[in-house]
C-alpha cells in the first residue's frame, strides 16, 4: 500500500551525518529514502565514478552504511553483474543487488555495459539519479542535459538538443519493473524502492534529482525545484510493471485533475537558464507537452 | 590413471580453468581467443563444470564482471586476444589495484591498425605496466600445468595472473596434453577463502576515493594512502618471483613436471652465447642453437616464463659467463625497442657483466619466423658487430 505520511517511513537512517556530498543534494536525499527501503547488511551498492563516490567519503571512512563496490565509470552493469553472478556462485543469498549511477554513467558511458546487463535479466536494481550533467567534474553537458541548459560544455549557445529518451530504451529491454521518482515526493520515491526491491529480474529506476551549484538555484529550494519539475511535466512520476504503465502521485494527481504549470515557470529559478530565449522556452514546452500527453494516454489505456 | 589428449592451447586453458573449479567465467568473443570461451560455455551448459557464465557485451565488462565475482569470493576466468586486452586495459589497472586473483589466458596476437588475427606479443607486452603477473608459456603442456599454477600464484599473492600464448602457433595446435587428476588439483590448489579484508557481513566500501596522505581512522590507527597502496602492490609483485618459484617446485613435487618457474635454460651449462626470448619463439629457438653449435658456436636458450615480475637476478645468474646476448622478440616499444631486451639490458646494467648485446624484433602480425632466420641473425650479431635490428622486413 501507499505510504501516505512521512511517520510512517522506517526510523531506520543507512546514512549517517557528514557524508562528502554538497549541501542541499538531491542525490543524497534520494539516496537517504532508498536506503529505508533496504535492508542493512543485505545489500550491495555499486557505484561508478561520480558524486556518489564522493557522498560515500573518503577512506577509511565512510558515513554508508552499506557495502559499496566502486568500478569504473563504464563498468558499472557489467560490475553488477558480476556481483550477482559471483554470490549466486558461492551460495550467499538474500541479498539485493543495487547500482546506483548518475545521468553521465547512465546516458552516456555506462549505457553499454547497463544494456548488457538488461539483456542478460541481471537480478539486480539499477538507479539513474539524473542531476541532468556531469556534474562531479563540474556542469559539463550530458545527453540528459535539457536543452536550452547553459553546461560548461554549452557555455555560449546552451545545449541545442532535448534529452535522450533513456527510459525508452530501457523498457525495450522488456524489464519487469521501470519507475521514476523524484526525492521532493520521498513517500512515493520510497514506495517506488518497495516494489522494486519485491520484484526479481532487472529493474531500473530514474531519479530527477535537482543540483543547486549545476543548476544555479538557492539551496533552501531544493523540494521546490523537484517539485516544479513534476509540477511543470519536466518530469513524470510513473512505473512500468510487467509493461503497465500508470502514472503516480503528484503526476496521476495532475492527469486527473491538476492543472501543470508552465516550462516557464520551471526555467525561471534556475541560472543554468539564463540565456534560453523564447523560442527554447516553447520548443522545450512542446516537448513536454507531446510527452505528457502520450504518457497520460499510455496510462489511461492501462488503467482504463 | 593417466589422460593424455590431443588438445590445443585454447582447449589445454579451458580444461585446467575447469580443473581449478572456477565459479565464475565472463567473456567476450575475439579470435584466436574463441574457442577457450566456446569449450567453457560448453562445459557450463552441459552441467560438467558448476559455474556462473556471463556472455557480457565486451572485454571490458568481462574483466569488470570477474573482479567484481572475485570481490564477493569467487574463483573467476577469463581470456581474451589483441584488441580485446586493450578495450581491458582500464579495468587491468583496477583489477591489480583492486588487489583480486583473477587469472586470464592472453592468446597473444598483434593488435591493429592495421587489423591482424595472427600472433606476436605486442597485446600483453603493451598491458607490462597495469601491475599483473604474466607468464609465458611455450606448448599447450605448460598452459595447463601454468593455468593451475597461476591460481596457486594469484591467490598467494592477491594479484592477477595473465597465462600468455602464442595465436594460432599454440591456440590452434593440437598436440597431446596429459591432463592432470582433479583430486591433485585440488590438493595443490586449496579453495580460496575470499579476498583478505573484504566480508560481505560488514559494512565496507571497497575501492573508495582515496588521499594522498594516510588518514586515520575513529580508533586512531592510521590508514595507508594511495601512494602506500600502490608501493605496497610493488613489493608484492617482487615478493611473487619466490612466490612463482615455489609453485612450480610444488607443482613438479605433485605432477612431476617443471616449467623452470621464472625461467628455463637450454644448453646453457657451458654456453659462450644465450639466446633469449619468450614463448613459442624461444622454443625455436632452441633449433636455432642446436644448428648453431653445429658450426661450433656455444649457444644456448634462456625462455624467459614471467615477464612480470621481472626475473632480473636469475637472468643474470643464468647469463653470468656469456659472452654474448641475443634477444629475440615479438613485440616493440616504439620508439626505442624490443621490451625484453630494453629490460635485460637494464638488469645487466646493475652487475659487472657486459656481454655483446643484440636484440631483434621478429614475427609481427604472424610473419613466418624460421629457426635458419635466427641462426643468421644470431650468427651475425656474435661473430660481427652487435645489432639491434629486425628480423626480413620485406616490401618498399
Amino acid at each position: 500500500m501507499a505510504t501516505k505520511a512521512a511517520r510512517e517511513l522506517p526510523s531506520q537512517e543507512l546514512i549517517l551525518p557528514g557524508t562528502r556530498s554538497c549541501a542541499a543534494c538531491g542525490l543524497m536525499l534520494t539516496y537517504r529514502h532508498a536506503l529505508k527501503a533496504l535492508d542493512e547488511g543485505k545489500t550491495i551498492v555499486a557505484v561508478p565514478a561520480s558524486c556518489m563516490t564522493v557522498l560515500h567519503g573518503v577512506y577509511p571512512i565512510t558515513p554508508v552504511k552499506v557495502i559499496c563496490i566502486n568500478n569504473p565509470f563504464a563498468a558499472t552493469g557489467a560490475s553488477v553483474s558480476g556481483i550477482v553472478a559471483g554470490l549466486k556462485a558461492v551460495g550467499k543469498e538474500g541479498y539485493t543487488v543495487v547500482a546506483f549511477a548518475g545521468d553521465g554513467g547512465t546516458y552516456d558511458i555506462g549505457i553499454q555495459s547497463l544494456s548488457g546487463a538488461l539483456e542478460r535479466g541481471t537480478n539486480f536494481i539499477y538507479v539513474c539519479y539524473d542531476n541532468e550533467g556531469y556534474m562531479n567534474t563540474g556542469t559539463q553537458r550530458s545527453s540528459a542535459s535539457p536543452a536550452g541548459a547553459i553546461t560548461t560544455t554549452t557555455p555560449v549557445l546552451a545545449k541545442l538538443q532535448h534529452k535522450k529518451d533513456m527510459i525508452g530504451i530501457v523498457e525495450a529491454h522488456r524489464i519487469p519493473y521501470i519507475a521514476t521518482a523524484s526525492p521532493a515526493f520521498p513517500l512515493d520515491l520510497y514506495d517506488k524502492f518497495v516494489t522494486a526491491k519485491s520484484i526479481s529480474g532487472s529493474r531500473y529506476m530514474e531519479v530527477h534529482a535537482p543540483c543547486p551549484p549545476g543548476w544555479g538555484f538557492p539551496n533552501k529550494d531544493l523540494i521546490k525545484m523537484g517539485k516544479l519539475a513534476v509540477d511543470s511535466g519536466i518530469h513524470v512520476l510513473y512505473e512500468i510493471r510487467d509493461g503497465k504503465f500508470s502514472l503516480t502521485s503528484r503526476s496521476l494527481r495532475l492527469a486527473e485533475k491538476g492543472r501543470k504549470k508552465s516550462v516557464a515557470d520551471y526555467v525561471v529559478g534556475q541560472t543554468r537558464f539564463r540565456k534560453i530565449s523564447d523560442e527554447q522556452v516553447r520548443r522545450l514546452q512542446e516537448f513536454c507537452d507531446e510527452r505528457w500527453e502520450e504518457l497520460v494516454k499510455r496510462h489511461n489505456k492501462d488503467n482504463g | 590413471m593417466t589422460d593424455i589428449r590431443i588438445i590445443t592451447a585454447n582447449e589445454a586453458a579451458a580444461v585446467a580453468a575447469s580443473l581449478c573449479g572456477v565459479q565464475v567465467i565472463a567473456a567476450y568473443p575475439i579470435t584466436p581467443q574463441t574457442p577457450v570461451t566456446e569449450a567453457l560455455a560448453g562445459m557450463v551448459e552441459s552441467g560438467e563444470l558448476k559455474a556462473e557464465y556471463l556472455t557480457v557485451e565486451s572485454e571490458h565488462s568481462a574483466m569488470a564482471s570477474v573482479i567484481a565475482a572475485s570481490q564477493v569470493g569467487a574463483r573467476v576466468f577469463t581470456a581474451t586476444s589483441a584488441n580485446g586486452l586493450l578495450y581491458m586495459h582500464e579495468m587491468l589497472h583496477w583489477a591489480a589495484g583492486s588487489r583480486v586473483p583473477v587469472v586470464m589466458a592472453c592468446v597473444n596476437r598483434g593488435v591493429g591498425a592495421p587489423w591482424t588475427i595472427l600472433n606476436d606479443q605486442q597485446d600483453s607486452i603493451s598491458q607490462r605496466d597495469t601491475g599483473w603477473i604474466q607468464l609465458y608459456c611455450r606448448n599447450s603442456q605448460e598452459v595447463t600445468d601454468t593455468v593451475i599454477q597461476a591460481y596457486r600464484i594469484a591467490e598467494h599473492v592477491n594479484v592477477p595472473v595473465m597465462v600468455c600464448y602464442d595465436g594460432f602457433v599454440l591456440s590452434h595446435a593440437s598436440t597431446p596434453v596429459d591432463i592432470p587428476d582433479r583430486e591433485d588439483v585440488d590438493r595443490y590448489l586449496p579453495r580460496w577463502a575470499g579476498v583478505p579484508g573484504i566480508s560481505l557481513d560488514s559494512c565496507m566500501n571497497v575501492n573508495p576515493l582515496i588521499l594522498s596522505e594516510p588518514r586515520q581512522f575513529p580508533d586512531g590507527d592510521l590508514m595507508p594512502g594511495y601512494m602506500d597502496l600502490r608501493y605496497r602492490l610493488q613489493e608484492d609483485l617482487v615478493a611473487a618471483l619466490e612466490t612463482i618459484e615455489t609453485a612450480d617446485r610444488e607443482f613438479e613435487s605433485l605432477f612431476g613436471r617443471s616449467w623452470g618457474g621464472l625461467l628455463w635454460e637450454y644448453r646453457m651449462e657451458d654456453a659462450e652465447h644465450a639466446l633469449v626470448s619468450m614463448g613459442s619463439l624461444a622454443s625455436e629457438s632452441t633449433l636455432a642453437a642446436d644448428d648453431m653449435r653445429r658450426q661450433g658456436l656455444r649457444v644456448g636458450v634462456i625462455g624467459v616464463r614471467a615477464y612480470r615480475p621481472f626475473p632480473a637476478g636469475r637472468l643474470v645468474s643464468a647469463l653470468a659467463s656469456v659472452k654474448t646476448v641475443t634477444v629475440f622478440e615479438k613485440d616493440i616499444s616504439y620508439g626505442y625497442g624490443g621490451a625484453v631486451a630494453m629490460d635485460l639490458k637494464a638488469a645487466l646494467f646493475d652487475t659487472e657483466l657486459r656481454p655483446r648485446f643484440s636484440s631483434f624484433v621478429a614475427g609481427l602480425g604472424g610473419r613466418d619466423v624460421t629457426p635458419e632466420q635466427l641462426v643468421r641473425a644470431a650468427t651475425a650479431a656474435i661473430t660481427e658487430e652487435p645489432v639491434h635490428g629486425w628480423i626480413d622486413v620485406r616490401g618498399r
